[in-house]
Order: C-alpha cells, then sequence, then structure tokens
C-alpha cells in the first residue's frame, strides 16, 4: 500500500519519477515551467552562458517577463532588459514577453493558461508561489537555480511539511482573499510556515474566488512558506479550461494524508485586516487602523493585481475624490485586465476621482519607479511587503490592505473602511 | 571548508530589502563589487566599512526572509563575509547563498551567546562551530551531501558544468 499523501508530496513524485516522498527527503524534480524577470533574468543567463550550452533545456518551457523596472526607469535598467530581451531572441524563447503586451508576472502566467494544475513551476522571484491557488506546486528559487533549470530542467527540492490551514465560517462584505491571508500570518508569523507547504482548505476557501486565492497563495512566502497551494475544484476548472493549451492533471491531498499541524481558523465577524509596517506580520483590523493619516495609494501589484481587485476598488471610489493631500496610483496587473477594466468603465472611475493610471509594473511595490516614497511619508498600498524602505526612503512607511480599503484611504486621506463610504 | 572570522551580529527577521536595498539591484551588473558597499545601505550604514575579509555574519531566526533577489547573498559575499550563521535561514535565500558558494550554518546555540566581534571557527563538512572567544563549542549537523558538494564546488554552476560533462562521458 503507498503512503497517503498532501497534494504537495504527489505533485513532487510525480516530477521526480517517485511512488511517493515523503518530508526531508532530497528529491532531484523535472520543472514544467522556468519564470524570470528583467531583476532576477540578467545573472541567472550570465551564469547559464558560463555552461557554454548554446540552448535551453525546453524553450517552450522558460517565461521572461521583464516586469520590474519597465518601462525602464533609467539605463542602468534598459540594459538589464535589453540582455533578457537579446537572449529570449538568441534562444528562441518563446514566452518572451515585452512592455505593452506584458503583465505582472504573477497575473500574467495564469492569464496565459502557461501554468496549470499539477505542474511544478519554479521562478526566479519569491511570488512565484502565487500559482498554487491553480493547484500546481510553485515555489521562488533565485537566479543561480535559474541558470542550473535553464540547462537541465530540474532542481532539486527538499520534500516540505505540511501546514494544513481549514477556514471556516462566511465572509463578511469587503472581506476576502487579501484579508484571509493578512490575518494567517499575522496568527503563524512571519516564520510561521519557514519551509513549509502551506495548503488553504475549508468551506470558506471552497467559495473563495479564484483572484482571492491568487492572493492568499501569494504571501504564503510572507509566511516563510515553501509554496501555498489549493486543492482544484470546479472554480479551478472552470478558470483554466478556457486558457489551457495542453493536457493538466488534478491532485488532491488523501483524507488521511500526514500533516506537521492542521489549524482552523473561523473568518466569521473578521473585518478587512491591514498589516502595519514593518512586517506582514503586524496585523490589525481596520477598525483600529482608521484615522492614520496617508500621502500615498497603490493599488495593484501580484496580490492585488486581477481585475476583481479593480473592480472592488472602482466600487468604493465611483464618484468619490482622491483626498487632495493623496496621491492614488493603479496599476491593473496585465495588458488584459487594463482593457477589461477599460471597457468596464473602471479606469473612467479611477481618472475621474484624479488617480494615475500606470501601464502594468512591480514599479513601486519594491521602490523601484512609479511611485517612490520620501522620508516620513504613509503609503497604504496592496501590495505584499512593508518591510524598512520597501517602497522608497528608509523612513517611509507601507500598510498593506486590500483593494476596497486602499480606495476608500484614498478617498478619505487616511486609513479607512469601504463601508464608511459605500 | 573551514572559516575563521569575526562575529558580526544581527537580529531576528532581517529582510533582503534591508540587507541589500531594491534600488541597487541595477548595479551588479555595472560594477559587482558595488554590492558590497551597498550592503545593509540602510539598515546599518556603517557595516560595509566595518568588516573585515573573512568575517562571520552571526543573525537570529528567518534571516533573508523577503525578496528572491540572489544580489542580497551577493553582497555579504561581496562585503568580505566568508560564511553565515543564523538561529534559522529563510528558504530561498538559503538556496542563493549555498549557490554562489557561501555557507550558511543554522545554529540558534552559537547565536544566542556569540557577541558582536567574538572570534569565530567554522568547520562546515563536519557542522561543528567554536567560539574561540568564549572557548564553547556547539554542533549544527551536517549538510545534506548534495549541498556539501554544491559548496565544494564553489557553487550550482560549477556543480551542474561537472553533472553535465559527467553525463556526456
Amino acid at each position: 500500500m503507498t503512503l497517503r499523501q498532501t497534494i504537495t508530496e504527489k505533485i513532487l513524485a510525480a516530477h521526480a519519477g517517485l511512488e511517493e516522498v515523503r518530508p526531508g527527503q532530497l528529491i532531484n524534480a523535472r520543472v514544467d515551467l522556468v519564470l524570470g524577470n528583467d531583476i532576477t533574468a540578467p545573472l541567472a543567463i550570465q551564469e547559464f552562458q558560463k555552461l557554454g550550452l548554446g540552448r535551453v533545456f525546453d524553450p517552450e518551457r522558460v517565461v521572461l517577463v521583464p516586469d520590474h523596472f519597465t518601462p525602464n526607469k533609467d539605463i542602468p535598467s534598459a540594459e538589464q532588459a535589453k540582455l533578457v530581451r537579446d537572449f529570449a531572441r538568441e534562444y528562441g524563447i518563446t514566452h518572451y514577453y515585452e512592455v505593452g503586451r506584458l503583465g505582472i508576472e504573477h497575473c500574467l502566467l495564469p492569464e496565459e493558461g502557461l501554468v496549470l494544475p499539477g505542474d511544478l513551476v519554479i521562478g526566479a522571484d519569491s511570488h512565484t508561489c502565487t500559482y498554487g491557488a491553480l493547484g500546481a506546486f510553485a515555489t521562488g528559487i533565485g537566479s543561480t537555480d535559474m541558470a542550473a533549470a535553464l540547462a537541465t530542467g530540474e532542481a532539486w527540492f527538499r520534500v516540505p511539511e505540511t501546514l494544513k490551514l481549514v477556514y471556516y465560517g462566511s465572509l463578511r462584505p469587503w472581506v476576502g482573499g487579501k484579508d484571509l491571508i493578512l490575518y494567517t500570518i499575522g496568527k503563524i508569523g512571519v516564520d510561521g510556515a519557514r519551509y513549509m507547504a502551506l495548503e488553504f482548505t475549508g468551506e470558506t476557501i471552497s467559495r473563495l474566488s479564484m483572484p482571492g486565492r491568487f492572493s492568499m497563495a501569494n504571501m504564503a512566502v510572507e509566511a516563510g512558506a515553501k509554496n501555498g497551494i489549493f486543492i482544484p475544484d470546479a472554480a479551478t476548472i472552470n478558470y483554466v479550461e478556457k486558457r489551457a493549451k495542453r493536457p493538466y492533471r488534478l491532485f488532491t491531498s488523501d483524507a488521511d494524508a500526514a500533516y506537521a499541524e492542521v489549524i482552523e481558523i473561523d473568518v466569521r465577524g473578521l473585518e478587512p485586516q491591514v498589516a502595519y509596517p514593518p512586517s506582514p506580520e503586524n496585523v490589525h483590523p481596520v477598525s483600529e487602523a482608521r484615522g492614520i493619516e496617508i500621502d500615498q495609494v497603490v493599488i495593484g501589484s501580484c496580490t492585488n493585481g486581477w481585475l476583481e481587485d479593480l473592480r472592488q476598488a472602482a466600487q468604493v471610489m465611483r464618484g468619490q475624490r482622491v483626498h487632495r493631500r493623496v496621491r492614488c496610483i493603479v496599476i491593473p496587473g496585465t495588458a488584459r485586465v487594463m482593457r477589461e477594466a477599460i471597457k468596464e468603465g473602471l479606469i473612467d472611475v479611477f481618472l475621474e476621482a484624479g488617480a494615475a493610471v500606470s501601464t502594468p509594473t512591480c514599479g513601486p511595490c519594491l521602490g523601484g519607479h512609479m511611485g517612490v516614497l520620501a522620508r516620513g511619508e504613509r503609503a497604504v498600498a496592496t501590495t505584499n511587503r512593508n518591510f524598512v524602505g520597501r517602497m522608497g526612503h528608509v523612513e517611509s512607511e507601507v500598510y498593506l490592505a486590500n483593494p476596497a480599503v486602499a480606495a476608500a484611504s484614498a478617498v478619505l486621506g487616511r486609513i479607512a473602511s469601504p463601508e464608511e463610504l459605500v | 571548508m573551514r572559516f575563521r572570522g569575526r562575529a558580526r551580529k544581527f537580529g531576528d527577521h532581517i529582510d533582503t530589502d534591508a540587507i541589500l536595498p531594491g534600488r541597487y539591484l541595477t548595479d551588479w551588473n555595472r560594477d559587482p563589487k558595488s554590492l558590497g558597499r551597498h550592503c545593509f545601505a540602510d539598515f546599518d550604514p556603517g557595516f560595509s566599512s566595518r568588516v573585515n575579509p573573512g568575517d562571520i555574519l552571526v543573525a537570529g531566526w528567518n534571516f533573508g526572509c523577503g525578496s528572491s533577489r540572489q544580489a542580497a547573498a551577493a553582497a555579504l559575499k561581496a562585503a568580505g563575509i566568508s560564511c553565515l550563521v543564523a538561529k534559522s535561514f529563510a528558504r530561498i535565500f538559503f538556496r542563493n547563498a549555498i549557490n554562489i558558494g557561501l555557507p550558511a550554518v543554522e545554529c540558534p546555540d552559537l547565536v544566542e551567546e556569540a557577541t558582536e566581534g567574538d572570534l569565530l571557527e567554522v568547520a562546515v563538512d563536519e557542522g561543528l562551530l567554536v567560539n574561540v572567544s568564549t572557548g564553547h563549542r556547539y554542533s549544527a549537523g551536517a549538510f545534506p551531501p548534495v549541498v556539501l558538494e554544491i559548496l565544494r564546488q564553489g557553487g550550482l554552476v560549477s556543480y551542474v558544468r561537472a553533472r553535465l560533462q559527467a553525463a556526456e562521458r
């Protein structure tokens, strides 16, 4: 009889050519996709070229998305992007995306149907764990890991223990995936799932939208996790069916699979959550955060750049004005999200309110461009990190929240609940 | 692999934005050495001038959490750090350090008892650590063979090159 296994263990075993794997085991696994961006790929490319191979393991299974400092903010960033572009041409990389057609990588890959359930994906970006929302094993790695995978199509892993989270109860209005994951990180801490798989389950999750699931899986790394994963269900299949261009496999966890720990989380009565600087675990309900004055709002990022996020922000901002002291920057996650948002009139809502709307970019999230903060400035952002100096000056501050809270805060000039406006 | 150097001590949950702020992520290409000068640029501005080649970084829990930027591990190496000892490492940072041939050893007891400037010795293969200043000895347990082999080869690229060449023969 085979061992009872979790979804994470089954995907890893399938890619290592093994019947079963156990937590702690070191395996060499085949990867379905290798991802890099304009920050991490240039170094990976230089390391890869030291191997002198002249080809990548499979040009169709490499994805390059120059999304961080693009459209290029300065000459060095332009040169880094060019290095990636030249490599993509020379090596015939199928999935290279150019400014105007691209998106923030973790919004773009699911939208393009490049990641599917049952896949094993590595990306030289910590938020690669986002694709766990699709029932894939996806994890962030560094540039040298990427270089090795470009050459071999393989990577070594330590099979993680799994921490199972069971959410129950109905969500209140204006509460979604972002709040669930912030609340969870507040509960278990920024290393609460270090080296582990986070498996998100429970009745609340089965009713959660795909964008809500992406937001949760996206921030698994903020709890130290190797991957965050959801068991694929009807919502997953509905999402991937119209996008998939190749077959995929639905894995599930056995009922009696072994978990390092199972934590039940009661979400009844949960308010929108706000993570105070300088740590994503520094979480408070929005009612406590109300009143903190702000200078900037950023709505977007790989955590909250989905169409559903813009709909929620627009619902709050419709007919309102951005507070005179505040700059509000809206960054749709992909070019397609931007076009849909225009068709639905959402972009009009933002522009009429006095917000700035940008082409997709990671930009301000990591203090790159398009909204860097000055000394003493404070932002509410739908991004994923609020570390010291993350969005700019070392004495600036970032408060993390969901898109509706960010929109309400933009209008009122202070951290605010959407219920104050709608 | 043995290292001997002075402890440079940091606390818990030091993130990669603190180790190397995002604004320096385009610098490595023009001037790789500059990464060392920018190491802890905001968090501890005096760091790069205080470090002597061979010093050992000593840190608390979850060192290197956050972004996957390999430049953070490279910045520590460029600053002169020879070896890392922490209570624990965030996983992507751990991989990055090993992949560039920078040993990252978990040893909570040593970290708890070490103070800034203590003379330390780390024997990576055996997983043995000594605080020469206090005379205390510690065991960290050995790395898995694959990790040791990557370190012995000086990093993942050399390791992969050796494997590819072996496969050709």
